[in-house]
């Protein structure tokens, strides 16, 4: 009887573990159709090449796009509409670093790619958002929703 | 190739792998802190090549831990033993090769896997010959499976899947949105993170049923309800790392839930205090239980701070401050390495007692050390993240070396307290290190 039970036991424990697979997979596969909600943000050419800058130069080591990154330098989420930053604020230090930011000697053409890149960031979202709304058990809603 | 022998050239490296991963630790929080980027690395090498050290750490030890015991649960000789080599060398040059690239500034991944993705296929390659042999040997196991296969088995088989999938971004339609692009971005590392949960906390069950003689334990309804919890977890508790992207809010939602089951954990470590507090006078007295005691501590304060975190509105304010590093390293160091580091001293207890007797109290003494500083490091970084946290209206008017200038104190402390982590910690891998060198065909005084 003893010896049925295990094996009953471990039947379900299979059926159990192949079922959480799916919900895996199937999950997984939602997040990645539909989890940026209708909101779809056209990245340009210019913006793809920045990109792609932004992970060879390793910028994530310092900075952070929403929040993920280091913490060397600021989070650079928003760094374009910032009335007192903007395009122009973040291109010269690109260009020319700063006591605690290497001057990477990017070229022209690199460090408007990157400003592109920079700009659809700064489109897709706000962060961080303190005039989101809250409810009663702590869900937030983005104020430009 | 004998038990022992299995593992020693991995877990020999994966020490290594640990002192490097301090060392770095401390040039780049020295960097991040006092430095200015006239350093001979700087912060974007020295980073990567921190956290890089530390993840291969945790794996290699993990790896190293698992099959040593798998292996001693047959009797029989590792059945692919030349996979097995092949895996080791594939491995640890790959790391080499990846630390490499980063000191010559050579990148080109992402966020914890930031070497040029190329470099993803050859450990890529070396995780299936290392799981092709596991379950060869597990295969050997007598039915049922404890619990700790089931989760060694979950980690192997989840660990290939999340790696693929935090390499998504190469196919350009995955990264061409940007909430897409770091939502699976997180998910993945999550899955990742939880992967190697199930590895190490595998481990760890393993462990105490040794040290206990309890075999009734890895069997128990318990310890499978609990297998299957963590499970979903890695399936899907990443989400509170996305609440503030604009994504889709069902995703928030399934979030908030899943990350909500941790409760549960939180309540059964409560209920099981005096069952604890009894094991814990009982066993005290060996080495590894020590380890095993530390990261049982650390479970519960991290628990406490995961639980704050995944709360969307606390959440708000902690996000991308230094309460998600104290998370981390809380993690990293305080769960992880004790129970890895608790594995290899049992290893080596295993197969030289008189060894481990012999430095007994320096390792008690340096156990103290490691616990105290990172209980110190943890707070401070807490600390700082709440400064942080609360100034980040702020960030909108205020330069970000204003704000930066306000948790310097904190910092300075999360330093001090960093140096004592990584000296009495590397002093452990090293004797470590020092021991495993051997072959323990010497008599132990020699040692």
């Amino acid at each position: 009887m003893k010896i049925l039970q295990v094996r009953v036991s471990t039947h379900w424990k299979r059926i159990l573990f192949f079922l959480l697979g799916i919900f895996f997979f199937g999950y997984s596969l939602i997040i990645y159709l539909y989890c940026s909600g209708n909101q779809e943000y056209e990245m340009s050419n210019a913006a793809k090449q920045g990109k792609l800058l932004w992970q060879n130069y390793n910028c994530n080591a310092c900075h952070q796009l929403y929040g993920l990154g280091g913490y060397m330098g600021p989070d650079l989420t928003n760094i374009i509409s910032n009335p007192n930053k903007g395009r122009n604020y973040a291109a010269i230090f690109i260009k020319n670093g700063t006591e605690r930011m290497p001057n990477l000697n990017l070229d022209s053409l690199q460090i408007s790619n990157i400003l592109e890149y920079l700009d659809y960031v700064d489109k897709s979202g706000k962060y961080p958002d303190r005039n989101a709304n809250q409810n009663w058990y702590g869900e937030i809603n983005p104020s430009n929703r | 190739m004998k038990n022992y022998m299995v593992s020693k050239v991995i877990l020999r490296w994966s020490l290594l792998f640990l002192i490097f991963a301090l060392l770095m630790g401390l040039y780049g929080a020295y960097i991040y802190i006092f430095g200015s980027v006239h350093s001979i690395l700087s912060f974007r090498q020295c980073r990567p090549l921190h956290v890089s050290a530390a993840v291969f750490w945790i794996l290699s030890a993990a790896l190293g831990s698992v099959m040593y015991f798998c292996s001693s649960l047959v009797s029989s000789k590792m059945p692919f033993g030349f996979l097995w080599r092949l895996f080791q060398w594939l491995w640890v040059g790959t790391i080499i090769a990846i630390f490499l690239c980063f000191l010559f500034a050579k990148f080109g991944g992402r966020e914890y896997w930031e070497f040029p993705p190329i470099l993803s296929v050859p450990l890529l390659i070396a995780w299936l010959l290392a799981s092709v042999n596991f379950f060869a040997i597990i295969k050997r196991i007598n039915k049922p499976y404890p619990v700790y296969v089931w989760m060694w088995a979950s980690g192997f088989i989840f660990f290939g899947i999340a790696f693929l999938e935090s390499n998504l971004w190469l196919i350009p339609w995955f990264r061409s949105n940007i909430i897409r692009d770091i939502t699976i971005q997180w998910k993945a590392n999550g899955s990742i993170v939880g992967s190697w949960n199930m590895l190490i906390y595998g481990t760890s069950i393993y462990l105490m049923e040794k040290i206990s003689g309890n075999k009734k334990m890895a069997y128990q309804n318990r310890s499978f309800l609990f297998y299957f919890l963590g499970l979903t977890n890695l399936m899907f508790n990443w989400g509170h790392h996305t609440y503030i992207l604009p994504a889709a809010l069902w995703v928030q939602h399934i979030s908030y839930a899943i990350s909500m089951t941790e409760w549960i954990v939180l309540i059964s470590i409560f209920r099981s205090f005096r069952i604890k507090l009894q094991e814990a006078n009982k066993y005290l007295f060996n080495i590894p239980y020590r380890f095993l005691l530390a990261s049982e501590i650390w479970l519960l304060l991290n628990l406490i701070l995961a639980i704050f975190m995944s709360i969307p509105y606390f959440n708000s304010f902690s996000h991308g401050t230094h309460i998600t590093v104290a998370h981390a390293m809380g993690t990293t160091i305080g769960i992880n390495s004790m129970i890895l580091m608790g594995s290899i001293f049992y290893i080596i207890e295993e197969n030289a007692s008189e060894v481990l007797k012999r430095h007994r109290k320096w390792i008690i003494f340096l156990w103290y050390i490691v616990n105290i500083s990172l209980l110190v490091f943890w707070l401070a970084l807490i600390l700082a993240g709440l400064i942080k946290g609360l100034a980040g209206p702020e960030q909108i008017s205020t330069q970000f070396s204003q704000i930066n200038a306000k948790i310097v104190p904190y910092l300075t402390w999360f330093y001090i307290a960093g140096f004592g982590v990584a000296l009495a910690l590397g002093s452990l891998a090293l004797m470590a290190f020092k021991i495993l060198r051997l072959n323990f065909k010497v008599p132990p005084n020699k040692i």
